[in-house]
C-alpha cells in the first residue's frame, strides 16, 4: 500500500524504532522564541549539556517584543527581563538570533519561510502552537512544549508516536471573494475544535493548488484550531518557485537533487488516510467568527446564533457562555456587529500579499472615526517591502497605524492590547476570552474583511462598501 | 520527576468544554523565565469572578480537576501544565484533550486522564453535590474512583510507564546517541543550515 505525503516525511526522519515505544524523530530545524525557551536553556545548563546542532537552530524574538517606540529600551521590565535572557541563551550556546532592530526580525513563522529555511520534506518543530505553518511547504512542522525544546536542544530529535493522517480535500474553485482565511475559517467550523485532534490534515483538491503560498500558509497555521497537530500541503511548482533563489533555498547540483526528492512528496495514489473530510469550495463566502473558540464561526451574511439552535448540553453552554462574553444577542446579523478595534498581522495574516489585499480595500477610503487600526507586518522584511510599493502610505493615510514587526495583539503579550470590552477584528489565529487583552472581544476575520470593516465601522467583506 | 502511581485528593467539577491554554494561565504570565511559581496565573482571569468553581471553599484545596470536552487547546505554551502544577493539581480528567497539552502533562508529570463525557457528568454531579468529595486517580489500575464510580481512563501505555517510573525523556534518548550519529550521516546535503 502507498504512503501519504505525511507517512513519507515521517518515515524520512525515523532515527530509532522500537516495539512498545515511541519513533526517535530527528528534527531538521528548530525555531526558538523568548517566551518558551528559557526554561528550556536552564535545564541544558543544570544538566550540563550543550545545543547539538546550533547549525539547525534559530532564535528570533517575536511574542514580547514592542511594536512602537522599538529603539528604545523596552518600557516594561518583565518582558524586558525574558529578551535579555534570550540573548544571553544565544550568546552563551553560540546559536544565530534576530534581535529586535534587525531587519531579520519578526514572527517566527514569518521569519523561516522567507528566509527560504522552510523546505519540503523537512522536520520543523518550535516551542509555538503555529508551527503547524510551515506544512504549506509539505514539511512535517508541529508544535513542542518546552520540555520538548529542552530535548530538541540537547539532542535534535524527539520521540513521538506516529500521528493519524486526515485528508481535507477541497474541490472546485474558490469564488473571487473567498480567501484562505475564509476556507480555513469554514473547515474549522465544520470539523470542530477537536476535530483534528491526533491527525496531521493534508489539504488538497482544486483549491488547495490554486492557493499561493502564502495562502497555504494561512490554511496550515489554523490547523491547530482545528484541534490537529500539523497541517500538510504537497509541494508543487508554487513551492519550488517560491523558494527558488531565497537566502537558505539550495543552488546549483543541490537545488536539482532537492527539487527531484520535493517531487516525490505526494500522497500516493493508493495511500489510505484515516478519515476524510470533503469541501466543496464553490459553495464557500466571507466567514467570521462570532464566540470564543475558532469553531464558533459563520459566513458573514449569517445571523449570530442561538443556544437553542445547539446539539447537545455542552454545546448549547458553550454557546450562553460565548454570548456573554462577546456581549452580543442571537438573530443579530454578523453585519450589524458594530467594531472598535481592527487589527492585521500576526503569524496568520501578516505577510506581504495579506498587506496588499487590506491595502488594496483600503485605499482612497478612510477608517471610520469610530475605529483604531493598527497594521502590524509579520518580520522587518514584510515591513520594508510593504514600504517600498508604498503600502504603509495607504495605511497611514487611511488614519491607520503601521507599526513594527511583532506578534503584537494576536496574544497581547506586548503592550497592544485591546481594550477591556472592545470588540475587534483580528487577522489573527484565536478568538479566545483575553486572548487579545483581559475583557476584549475578538471576531477573526480575513485581511479584506479586516479593511472592510475598519471603513464602515462594523463587520463586513469589500462588496459592502460597493453596496454602501 | 516524581514517580506517580496514585493520588486521592479533592476534586473540582470545571464545567466548560474547550478549556484553552489561555485561560489555564493567560499569556501575561509568560514572561517569566523560571519553572516555578505560576500557581497565581492557573485560571487567574476566571479566578476574578467570585462564582468561579476554584473560589468555592469546598474546592478551594482541589488537587484533581474534572473538566469538559477539548480540554487544553490553543497555544502549546507548557506554562499551563506548571500552572495547574503549581496550584496543587496532580491530575486533569476530561472527555477529550488537546494534542500538545496531553504531551506537556506527560513531560511534567501531570497526569491527564480521559473519560467518556458521561462519566464526566457523572462525577460533576457528585462533586456537586458535595463540594469537597475526594477523587482517587489510580495509575497503575488506570482507574478513577468517586464514591460509587469506578471508571477506566485512557492514557498512552508509554507515557503511563514513564510517569510510574518517574522518568526523565533525555536521559532515555541519550542511550542512542551513536544511532543519532549515523542517522546524522545519511542527511541529504541539500537541507538547510543557518549558520
Amino acid at each position: 500500500m502507498g504512503k501519504t505525503l505525511a507517512e513519507k516525511v515521517w518515515d524520512a526522519h525515523v532515527v530509532r524504532s522500537a516495539e512498545g515505544e515511541p519513533d526517535l524523530l530527528y528534527i531538521d530545524l528548530h525555531l526558538v522564541h523568548e517566551v518558551t525557551s528559557p526554561q528550556a536553556f536552564d535545564g541544558l545548563r543544570n544538566s550540563g549539556r550543550k545545543v547539538r546542532r546550533p547549525d539547525l537552530t534559530l532564535i528570533t524574538e517575536d511574542h514580547n517584543v514592542p511594536t512602537l517606540d522599538v529603539a528604545k529600551p523596552i518600557a516594561d521590565p518583565v518582558s524586558a527581563e525574558q529578551i535579555r535572557v534570550v540573548r544571553e541563551n544565544a550568546k552563551e550556546f553560540g546559536l544565530r538570533i534576530f534581535s529586535l532592530g534587525d531587519a531579520e526580525q519578526g514572527i517566527v513563522h514569518v521569519v523561516g519561510p522567507q528566509l527560504g529555511l522552510t523546505q519540503p520534506g523537512m522536520t520543523i518543530v518550535c516551542g509555538d502552537s503555529h508551527t503547524s505553518t510551515h506544512g504549506a511547504f509539505g514539511a512535517l512542522a508541529f508544535g513542542i512544549g518546552t520540555s520538548e525544546v529542552e530535548h530538541v536542544l540537547a539532542t535534535q530529535t524527539l520521540p513521538l508516536k506516529p500521528f493519524k493522517t486526515m485528508a481535507i480535500t477541497v474541490n472546485g474553485k474558490l469564488p473571487a471573494d473567498v480567501t484562505a482565511k475564509d476556507l480555513i475559517l469554514a473547515i474549522i467550523a465544520k470539523i470542530g475544535t477537536g476535530g483534528g485532534q491526533g491527525y496531521v490534515l493534508e489539504y488538497r483538491g482544486e483549491a488547495i493548488r490554486g492557493l499561493s503560498m502564502e495562502g497555504r500558509m494561512t490554511m496550515c497555521n489554523m490547523s491547530i484550531e482545528a484541534g490537529a497537530r500539523a497541517g500538510m500541503i504537497a509541494p508543487d511548482e508554487t513551492t519550488f518557485e517560491y523558494i527558488k533563489g531565497r537566502d537558505h533555498a539550495p543552488t546549483g547540483a543541490d537545488w536539482d537533487a532537492a527539487v527531484e526528492y520535493w517531487s516525490t512528496l505526494t500522497t500516493d495514489s493508493d495511500a489510505k488516510f484515516d478519515a476524510e473530510v470533503i469541501i466543496d469550495a464553490t459553495t464557500l463566502a466571507p466567514f467570521v467568527t462570532w464566540g470564543t473558540n475558532p469553531g464558533q464561526g459563520l459566513p458573514l451574511s449569517a445571523s449570530i446564533p442561538s443556544p437553542s439552535d445547539a446539539k447537545d448540553e455542552v454545546e448549547k453552554v458553550a454557546i450562553e457562555r460565548a454570548l456573554e462574553y462577546m456581549g452580543l444577542t442571537p438573530g443579530t446579523p454578523l453585519k450589524e456587529v458594530k467594531v472598535d478595534n481592527v487589527f492585521v498581522g500576526s503569524c496568520t495574516n501578516g505577510r506581504i500579499e495579506d498587506l496588499r489585499a487590506a491595502a488594496s480595500v483600503l485605499k482612497g477610503n478612510k477608517v471610520a472615526s469610530t475605529v483604531e487600526m493598527w497594521v502590524v507586518p509579520g518580520s522587518g522584511r514584510v515591513r520594508i517591502q510593504a514600504e517600498l510599493e508604498g503600502l504603509d502610505k495607504i495605511f497611514t493615510d487611511a488614519g491607520a497605524q503601521w507599526r513594527f514587526a511583532g506578534c503584537s495583539a494576536c496574544l497581547a503579550m506586548n503592550p497592544d492590547k485591546i481594550p477591556s470590552g472592545k470588540r475587534a477584528a483580528s487577522t489573527s489565529n484565536r478568538n479566545f476570552e483575553g486572548r487579545q487583552g483581559p475583557g476584549a472581544r475578538t471576531h477573526l476575520v480575513s485581511p479584506e474583511v479586516a479593511a472592510a470593516t475598519a471603513i464602515l465601522g462594523h463587520l463586513a467583506s469589500p462588496a459592502d462598501l460597493v453596496n454602501a | 520527576m516524581e514517580k506517580f502511581l496514585t493520588h486521592t485528593g479533592i476534586a473540582a467539577p470545571l464545567r466548560r468544554s474547550n478549556v484553552d491554554t489561555d485561560q489555564i494561565v493567560p499569556a501575561e504570565y509568560l514572561k517569566r523565565v523560571t519553572r516555578s511559581g505560576f500557581g497565581d496565573g492557573c485560571f487567574a482571569s476566571w479566578r476574578k469572578d467570585p462564582d468561579f468553581v476554584l473560589n468555592n471553599p469546598g474546592f478551594a484545596d482541589s488537587s484533581v480537576l474534572v473538566a469538559g470536552p477539548d480540554f487544553g487547546t490553543g497555544s502549546s505554551r507548557e506554562h499551563a501544565v506548571w500552572a495547574l502544577q503549581d496550584y496543587g493539581f496532580k491530575a486533569v480528567i476530561s472527555s477529550r484533550f488537546a494534542d500538545i497539552f496531553r504531551g506537556n502533562s506527560g513531560k511534567g508529570g501531570l497526569l491527564a486522564g480521559e473519560v467518556s463525557q458521561d462519566v464526566i457528568e457523572k462525577i460533576w454531579e457528585k462533586l456537586e453535590a458535595n463540594p469537597g468529595t475526594q477523587v482517587t486517580v489510580d495509575l497503575d489500575k488506570r482507574t478513577v474512583t468517586c464514591e460509587d464510580i469506578v471508571a477506566e481512563f485512557l492514557i498512552d501505555d508509554y507515557v503511563r510507564w514513564r510517569l510510574m517510573e518517574g522518568l526523565d525523556d533525555i536521559g532515555l534518548t541519550m542511550k542512542h546517541v551513536t544511532t543519532i550519529d549515523e542517522f546524522e550521516k545519511t542527511r541529504p546535503a541539500f537541507k538547510p543550515k543557518v549558520q
